[in-house]
C-alpha cells in the first residue's frame, strides 16, 4: 500500500506536526516503506495464535482505590506558558 | 425468579406535512464510577475542588508518568453488567483514542474500543404498569473522563481545569431500542436507578456525573419492524448524535426538536448527514459542530503502557454473589408478598432508601398494604413539602408502625390517624402513649355513641323530619355526632346508629 502526499499531510496535521510542503513527498515514501514491511508480517499465517502482549508473564498492575496523590496545583501548573487563577489559560476555543 | 410480565409500548408517531414519521433512538450513557480516586492515578475525585488540585502528574500527562489502574473502577465495571444481567468479558484491553484538545493534557483518552470488560445485556424500560420497553445493551466499556474547560470567564482566553480529567467513567452503549423521547428519559431513569441500587455510580445528573449522548434517527412507519427482524441497518434512515446531555428534560426537548429537523428536510427532498450535534438548551435547537468534524479521526490503537486485564471468573462470582435485590425483583415481590398496585410498588422502589424504610414499617406494623399508604400518601407527600428526603424523616419506621398498627385495630379512625401523624411528625413520641395521653382513642362503645346521637336528635327535632323525608340528610347528623365526639367516634358504628334511630 501506497500513500500520497496528501494523505500524509493529513496524518501530519492529525498527529499536529507541522511539514513543510516540500518534505511531504519524502515523508509519504518512509509511510509507504513502514506498511509495505507491514504487509510483509502480514504474509505469516497466525492463524490460532494468541498475541503474545509482554514477553514475561505478566499480570496488569492493580492500585488500591484510595487517595495517594494531588494537592499540587503549583506544581502542576508550574510549567504552564499562561496560567491564572489556578487555571491553565490557553488561546480561547469554543465550539 | 420473581416476574411482572408486561407488553411492549407503541412507538411514537409523528405526523410531517406529508407522512407519519417513527424514531429511532441509541444512547451512549457516561457514568462516572463512585470511586475515590481516579482510573489511573491516585488523585482525588471529589467534586468541586480548587481548580486542578486534584491532578497527579498522570492526569497532568507529564512525560514518563505511567498509569496504574484502580481495581476499585474495574470491580464497579463488572457490578454494572452484573445488574443490567450482562456478560462480562474475562479479558478486556485498553486502546487510545487521540485526539488534541485542551482539557486533555494526553493528546489520547484511553478507553476500550476492541475489547470491552461486558458485553450484551438488557433493560426494561417501565412506561407505566404492564407496559415497558426492554432495551438492550450492546457494551459497557471502561475510559477516562476528560477535565474542564471554561470559555467565559475571559474574552480571549479558555481557562482549563484538570482534576476531572482521568476520572473513571463507565460508558454504557445501548442498541437502538428506543421509540421516542419519553421513552428515552425513562431509560436514563432506569439506568440512574440501577447504577443507585448497585451502588456504583451516584447518579448526579447536575454535577455531570451521569450524561447521555443520543443518536437519533427518524424511519417510515414498518421500517423498524424490518431492522429488528434482520438486525440490519440499512432499513433504518441516517442518525445524527446529540452529544453530552445532562438533564431529562433536555433529553426529550432536543429529540424532539431533532425529530422535526430531520424529517423536515427528508419530506423536502433532501437527505441527512451523519453528524454531532449539540443541544442549545436556550434556543431549544440543536446545532452541528461540523467545524470539529474533519478532526474526527480518533485513529485508536492498543495502548503500550497498560497489558489486557484478565480477571478471573472467582472474582466476578463474588461480586455476583454481593449484588442486591435490583429495582426489578424488588418490584415484583412487593407487588406479590405485600399484595401492592405495580404502581405503589414502583414508587415504594424507585429509590433503595425508600423501599428498605417501607420494609421496616411494612414488617412492624404487619399490614403490607396498608403500610405503604401511609408511607406513599402521607409521609413522602409531607417529607416532599419540606424538600426533604427519607433520610431526613422525623418519623422513624418503628412510629409510622405504631401509627398503622392502631388505624389496623380500629383503636383510632383514620381522621385521627392523620392527627397523630402529624404530632409525632412534628413533636415525636411514641404513637400508642400519645393516643392513650391525648385521649384520642375511637369510641367503638355504642352505648356512647347510642348517648351522642340521642341528644342530638332530642336537640334538633325540625332536622329528624326532614331526615325522615330524605334519608340523604342522615349525613348532617353523622357530622353532628362525630364534631361532639371530636371526631374520635367511630364514623362506622355512628352511620349505623343514626341510620337506626332515625328509622325509629
Amino acid at each position: 500500500m501506497s500513500i500520497d502526499t496528501d494523505t500524509a499531510a493529513r496524518v501530519a496535521k492529525l498527529a499536529r506536526i507541522r511539514v513543510e510542503d516540500d518534505q511531504l513527498p519524502a515523508l509519504a515514501q518512509e509511510f509507504s516503506n513502514i506498511l509495505e514491511f507491514i504487509e510483509q508480517l502480514n504474509e505469516v499465517d497466525v492463524d490460532g495464535v494468541e498475541p503474545m502482549v509482554s514477553v514475561t508473564p505478566m499480570r496488569l498492575k492493580r492500585r488500591q482505590d484510595g487517595v495517594t496523590d494531588g494537592n499540587q496545583q503549583e506544581k502542576v501548573l508550574s510549567n504552564a506558558p499562561d496560567a491564572r487563577e489556578g487555571f491553565f489559560a490557553v488561546p480561547k476555543v469554543v465550539e | 425468579m420473581l416476574d411482572l410480565s408486561f407488553e411492549p409500548p407503541k412507538p411514537k408517531v409523528i405526523a410531517g406535512a406529508k407522512y407519519d414519521w417513527e424514531l429511532v433512538i441509541g444512547m451512549e450513557v457516561h457514568a462516572q464510577v463512585a470511586s475515590e480516586a481516579k482510573l489511573f492515578s491516585g488523585a482525588s475525585t471529589k467534586f468541586g475542588a480548587e481548580p486542578n488540585s486534584n491532578v497527579a502528574f498522570v492526569d497532568a500527562a507529564m512525560p514518563g508518568m505511567l498509569p496504574v489502574i484502580n481495581e476499585y473502577c474495574v470491580e464497579q465495571a463488572v457490578r454494572t453488567g452484573l445488574g443490567l444481567k450482562a456478560e462480562i468479558n474475562l479479558k478486556s484491553a485498553f486502546d487510545r483514542k487521540n485526539y488534541f484538545y485542551p482539557d486533555l493534557p494526553q493528546g489520547y483518552q484511553i478507553s476500550q474500543l476492541y475489547h470491552p470488560i461486558v458485553g450484551e445485556g438488557e433493560v426494561i424500560v417501565d412506561m407505566e404498569p404492564g407496559i415497558a420497553r426492554l432495551v438492550r445493551i450492546e457494551r459497557i466499556h471502561i475510559e477516562q473522563d476528560a477535565g474542564k474547560s471554561i470559555h467565559d470567564m475571559d474574552p480571549n482566553m479558555s481557562f482549563v481545569d484538570l482534576n476531572r480529567t482521568g476520572v473513571a467513567l463507565m460508558e454504557i452503549v445501548s442498541r437502538p431500542d428506543i421509540r421516542g423521547p419519553e421513552e428515552a428519559a425513562a431509560y436514563v431513569s432506569k439506568l440512574r436507578q440501577i447504577l443507585r441500587y448497585l451502588g456504583t455510580c451516584d447518579g448526579n445528573m447536575q454535577n455531570g456525573n451521569l450524561r447521555a449522548d443520543v443518536n437519533v434517527s427518524v424511519c417510515r412507519p414498518g421500517q423498524y419492524e424490518k431492522y429488528q427482524e434482520t438486525q440490519d441497518f440499512s432499513h433504518l434512515g441516517t442518525r445524527c448524535e446529540i452529544k453530552n446531555m445532562n438533564s431529562m428534560r433536555f433529553i426529550q426537548q432536543a429529540i424532539d426538536y431533532e425529530a422535526k429537523r430531520q424529517i423536515a428536510i427528508l419530506e423536502a427532498g433532501g437527505s441527512i448527514d451523519q453528524e454531532t450535534r449539540l443541544y442549545d438548551p436556550d434556543k431549544g435547537e440543536t446545532r452541528s459542530m461540523r467545524s470539529k468534524e474533519e478532526a474526527h479521526d480518533y485513529r485508536y490503537f492498543p495502548d503500550p503502557d497498560l497489558l489486557p486485564l484478565e480477571i478471573e471468573q472467582a472474582w466476578v462470582d463474588d461480586i455476583a454473589a454481593s449484588l442486591p435485590e435490583l429495582p426489578d425483583e424488588k418490584k415484583a415481590r412487593f407487588v406479590k408478598d405485600f399484595g401492592l398496585s405495580e404502581y405503589d410498588a414502583s414508587v415504594l422502589t424507585a429509590e433503595v432508601a425508600n423501599a428498605a424504610f417501607f420494609e421496616k414499617v411494612a414488617a412492624e406494623a404487619g399490614d403490607g398494604k396498608l403500610a405503604a399508604n401511609w408511607v406513599i400518601n402521607e409521609l413522602f407527600g409531607r417529607l416532599k413539602k419540606e424538600g426533604h428526603d427519607i433520610t431526613e424523616s422525623p418519623v422513624s419506621p418503628a412510629q409510622l408502625a405504631g401509627i398503622v398498627r392502631l388505624i389496623k385495630s380500629d383503636a383510632i379512625s383514620g381522621k385521627i390517624a392523620k392527627d397523630l401523624f402529624e404530632i409525632v411528625y412534628t413533636e415525636g413520641g411514641d404513637p400508642e402513649q400519645i393516643v392513650d395521653e391525648r385521649g384520642m382513642k375511637q369510641v367503638t362503645d355504642t352505648g356512647a355513641i347510642e348517648t351522642a346521637v340521642d341528644e342530638i336528635i332530642a336537640a334538633n327535632p325540625a332536622q329528624v323530619e326532614k331526615a325522615k323525608q330524605n334519608p340523604k340528610l342522615a349525613g348532617w347528623f353523622v357530622g353532628q355526632v362525630m364534631k361532639a365526639t371530636g371526631g374520635k367516634a367511630n364514623p362506622k358504628a355512628v352511620n349505623e346508629i343514626v341510620a337506626k334511630k332515625l328509622a325509629e
